[in-house]
């Protein structure tokens, strides 16, 4: 009962920060210097034609009146149309998101995979050389700059040795699977389709690693000063002392407890994974919503960028309320407050 | 304090690098070797040697002279984005510890929107509203930075604001401007100021990123993140082209990091 | 003359649970009055948690009470805009108990003196300077001390730039919540001495906040006994510490040692905890724990009334 309550009382909570996130992004596009109208008319445009565009697009109205029409379109899914390719942002979006989605929860699969155990090693192994170098490599992890580290990436991989693709999401010849989640990987998986398993598998290496370099390194500290804490809880040194096993010791019990903030953490990175994907996605020729975003802002199609910054926004909370909501199975000695 | 500062080894590797960063953003031009900005076709693509250390580009610049240019434009936007969002976020974050209620809601909830969007996501579609140019990101970048510190001060506020040396200032009938920034901002500063300091390197790691896109600095800016996006044409012919800008991010960001994290050891031994 | 007058005052705390559940209170202070004459000290005793810093915060407005009214020098204060406020500040002082909480640590203790000066305005550079060196002699710290920071000094030096600190302004009333407290107990005695001898001198009155009855004991003229918000007994010091007449304060005084141990004093030990002040119990609010206690105890509100000459108390049964 207690969960169905904090839960619902959650997504309540929500609601004035989607609202928050709206007014900020009409604001923005707001601030456009210069006239759409005549943007989009081009320098030949008469004062007349102008004028009977701005009506037309509303730009006339008062301003509550143009942020009711944006919230109106909004909460219809409707991101208004892409001045580049001339369709609907919202079809756009649907069709870039699950390759974003797809890439984000594989860099965020190595990150766990990878960030959660070089920590515990690490405050496990503290101040000694595993521990010393765990820092090291997950500091420069955290200052990486990630578009730089695909293009060497690229540079070694595909140019020099030539083993692992060059870009984009599975190789031209063949097909893609049958769009279920339009994840590739998962739909060949339920689709049974190996070629295009293996094939999407290995186009995500490098893009996944590039993306997962920074938030391993993220993870890897949050986790060491967090197992760091948690070691030197009297409860630890009690396991330890009942004779338990140092394997056992670390990875059930101080991990469990360690667990919760890392939780936490986690949402932030899963933020940060996000925002990396438009870097990482257009060095890797990825086309998600980033790559998507970066030529939209090429080709100075704003509908298109505000779509991306929208649906971003608002993963990442969704994302953040869920694991706020683990957070509270997870931990039963949290009331629902 | 020095001594401990010198005890670590990486914090002091990181305190030399910045140091050299400052060193080579003051004497940019006494450092570089060639001009940044001067086309020399037929020196073009040029691999390391002795006369191009890092090697030329598409257009026969030479790579090193341009990346110490670089440092200054970093260096510069790292610096101004900290000082504009520190104060304002630092200022916002104070009244909304101190003066609670409706202001604090209000100011909390402002933050709890920006902090909605990962950073580099409003950034760009700030940048991009705004139009590209160095300027306009580094506006976008303190739009976006200044929730960090509003939050870190709010708590630090929070914790000592019922302290008893407060509690007296008001006894004495200091007013609340005095109590603000006379008693309380000089006591909850140092957190702040301590992810400050590690800002630097974010804020240029970001503003590299979107002028990687194409939203920050404009060719020929020997702005590193530009030069990244120009060296993916010429990654085939030209590694070197990619390979150092990057790594003068990497060591810049690293380097103020490692520096930043050995402050925070020092101010705040709880922390480690 | 009577310096300060408390009548009804109270501090209730809100405490918010949720947007939809009604609201709670903390009767930190419920319904307490009292005078207070010039250079007397009232000595305020009782359990950790009873509301002694919330009645002293009150009085000095650092807390705005819910109800009640405060005359000070004849004027209701609770009725003063800002700029009185501030003025009348100059009179009335507290001393706090924490001495590492109560100064700033990152000024010297130079401007932490001379900051209530500047605040009102008084004197110049100069003038105040000449004012804190005096003050400071009083106190016993050295002039050449003045630019050290709080930290390069013990507590109970602290302790006495606090009281020097109250001082500056010349007020006519000090509220000291716990001073000695945190102190050790040689250190105790001297602070206390100091106070004792800074009221000869300046005429001062105290309202004196301890747990520690015999500190309390040592410096009072009066002393009021405080349970859950209000005041249960208030007498004349030897009064009370001869002649308890509440159960409550019959329960504190039973636990000192006697100096004379030929008398013998029977121990009484309350049962159960200090009741929550959110829901204080009916009637008596010490009924739960009173070994005297009957039924009507439940029921009854007792008011506090004087039962001999100058010996207040609030029980039905005295
Ligand atoms: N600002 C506040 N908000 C809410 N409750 C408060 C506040 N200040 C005090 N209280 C509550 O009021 C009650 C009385 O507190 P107070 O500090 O006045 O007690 P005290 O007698 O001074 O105790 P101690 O001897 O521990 O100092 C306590 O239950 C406390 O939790
Ligand atoms: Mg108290």
């Amino acid at each position: 009962m207690g969960a169905i309550r904090f839960i619902v009382k959650r997504l309540i909570l929500m609601l004035p920060i989607l609202l928050g996130i709206t007014i900020l992004t009409f604001f923005i596009s707001n601030t456009i210097p210069g006239d759409p109208a005549r943007l989009i008319l081009g320098p030949k445009a008469t004062p007349e034609g102008i004028e009977r565009l701005r009506e037309e697009m509303g730009l006339n109205d008062p301003i509550y009146v143009q942020y009711g029409k944006y919230m109106y379109g909004l909460v219809q899914g409707d991101f208004g149309k892409s001045t580049y390719s001339q369709q609907a942002v919202s079809e756009d979006l649907k069709r870039y998101f699950p390759a974003t989605f797809e890439l984000t929860l594989f860099s965020m699969f190595l990150t766990v995979l990878i960030g959660i155990p070089f920590g515990i090693i690490s405050a496990n192994k503290k101040d000694k050389i595993p521990d010393q170098i765990t820092r090291f490599m997950a500091l420069t992890g955290v200052a990486m700059p990630a578009f730089w580290l695909g293009i060497i990436l690229l540079l070694f991989f595909y140019l020099k040795i030539g083993i692992l693709p060059g870009g984009g999401r599975i190789d031209s010849w063949v097909s893609p699977p049958e769009a279920i989640t339009g994840m590739y990987t998962i739909d060949s998986l339920l689709t049974g389709n190996w070629e295009a398993l293996k094939s999407s598998l290995i186009h995500l290496i490098l893009p996944g690693f590039t993306q997962a370099a920074v938030t391993i390194g993220m993870i890897t500290r949050m986790t060491r000063s967090s197992m760091l804490e948690v070691l030197r809880s009297d409860y630890i040194r009690t396991a330890y002392a009942k004779g338990g096993s140092e394997n056992r010791v670390l990875y059930g019990h101080a991990l469990q407890n360690g667990m919760m903030p890392i939780l936490t953490l986690m949402g932030m990175t899963f933020g940060h994974a996000l925002g990396g994907s438009v870097l990482v996605e257009s060095v890797f020729s990825w086309p998600g919503l980033g790559r998507y975003a970066v030529n939209a802002i090429n080709y100075l199609d704003f509908p298109a960028v505000m779509g991306v910054t929208i649906l971003i926004a608002v993963l990442f909370i969704t994302v953040n309320l869920i694991i706020d909501i683990l957070y509270h199975v997870i931990d039963p000695r949290l009331k629902y407050e | 304090m020095f001594r401990r500062l010198v005890s670590s080894p990486l914090t002091v590797f990181g305190f030399l690098v910045v140091f050299i960063l400052v060193i080579t953003a003051l004497f940019a031009p006494l450092i570089a070797t060639h001009s940044p900005t001067e086309v020399n076709i037929v020196n073009k693509l040029q691999p390391p040697s002795q006369e191009h250390i890092f090697g030329t580009d598409e257009v026969g610049r030479d790579i090193f002279s341009r990346i110490v240019h670089g440092t200054r434009i970093s260096l510069k936007i790292g610096f101004l984005v900290v000082i504009l969002s520190f104060p304002v976020g630092t200022i916002l974050g104070a009244i909304a510890g101190y003066f609670g209620g409706i202001v604090d809601q209000f100011i909390m909830r402002t933050t709890d929107i920006f902090l909605s969007f990962p950073g580099i996501i409003l950034a760009m579609s700030i940048a991009a509203a705004l139009g590209p140019s160095i300027e306009n990101v580094l506006l976008a970048l303190v739009i976006v930075w200044w929730p960090w510190y509003t939050r870190i001060v709010r708590s630090s506020v929070l914790a000592i604001k019922n302290a008893e040396f407060i509690e007296s200032a008001r006894a004495l009938g200091a007013n609340p401007f005095r109590i603000l920034f006379k008693e309380i901002l000089p006591n909850s500063i140092a957190p702040a100021s301590i992810q400050a300091s590690l800002d630097f390197g974010f804020v240029i790691l970001a503003a590299a990123g979107l002028s990687f896109i194409g939203l920050g600095a404009q060719p020929p800016s020997p702005e590193w993140g530009a030069m990244l996006s120009s060296s993916r044409e010429i990654l085939r012919e030209a590694w070197w082209a990619a390979t150092f800008p990057g790594l003068a991010i990497l060591f810049t960001v690293l380097g103020f990091n490692l520096l930043g994290d050995g402050l925070r050891d020092i101010l705040d031994p709880k922390q480690r | 003359m009577t310096l300060l007058e408390i009548k009804n005052l109270k501090q209730h705390f809100p405490i918010s649970k949720g947007f939809l559940s009604e609201k709670k209170y903390v009767k930190a202070v419920d319904g307490v009055s009292f005078t207070l004459n010039k250079g007397e000290t009232l000595g305020i005793v009782g359990e950790s948690g009873c509301g002694k810093s919330s009645l002293g915060r009150s009085i000095l407005r650092l807390a705005e009470p819910t109800s009640g009214e405060i005359k000070f020098k004849g004027q209701d204060i609770l009725k003063f805009n800002r700029k009185q406020m501030k003025n009348i500040r100059k009179d009335m002082q507290i001393v706090f108990q924490d001495p590492y909480a109560s100064l700033n640590p990152r000024s010297t203790i130079r401007s932490i003196l001379e900051a209530p000066l500047k605040i009102h305005g008084i004197g110049n550079r100069e003038e105040r300077m000449k004012l804190i060196e005096s003050l400071v002699e009083k106190i016993g710290i050295r002039k050449d001390q003045l630019d050290n920071y709080p930290h390069e000094f013990s507590g109970g030096q602290r302790q006495r730039i606090g009281i020097a600190r109250a001082l500056t302004l010349n007020p006519d009333l000090i509220i000291a919540d716990e001073p000695v407290s945190a102190l050790d107990v040689s250190v105790q005695s001297q602070v206390l001495n100091l106070f004792v001898e800074l009221q000869k001198e300046f005429n001062l009155s105290y309202i004196f906040i301890s747990h520690d009855l015999s500190v309390v004991q040592h410096i009072s003229d009066r002393v009021a006994v405080m349970y859950l918000g209000k005041i249960v007994e208030l007498a004349h010091v030897d009064q009370l510490y001869q002649n308890p007449l509440h159960p409550y304060t019959k329960s504190l005084l039973s636990a000192l040692p006697i100096p004379d141990p030929s008398q013998k004093r029977e121990r009484i030990i309350l049962e159960g905890d200090l009741p929550s002040p959110i829901n204080p119990p009916t009637g008596c609010a010490f009924h739960t724990r009173c070994p005297v206690a009957t039924s009507d105890c439940r029921t009854e509100t007792p008011a506090l009334r004087e039962k001999q000459f100058g010996h207040w108390a609030a029980c039905i049964y005295v």
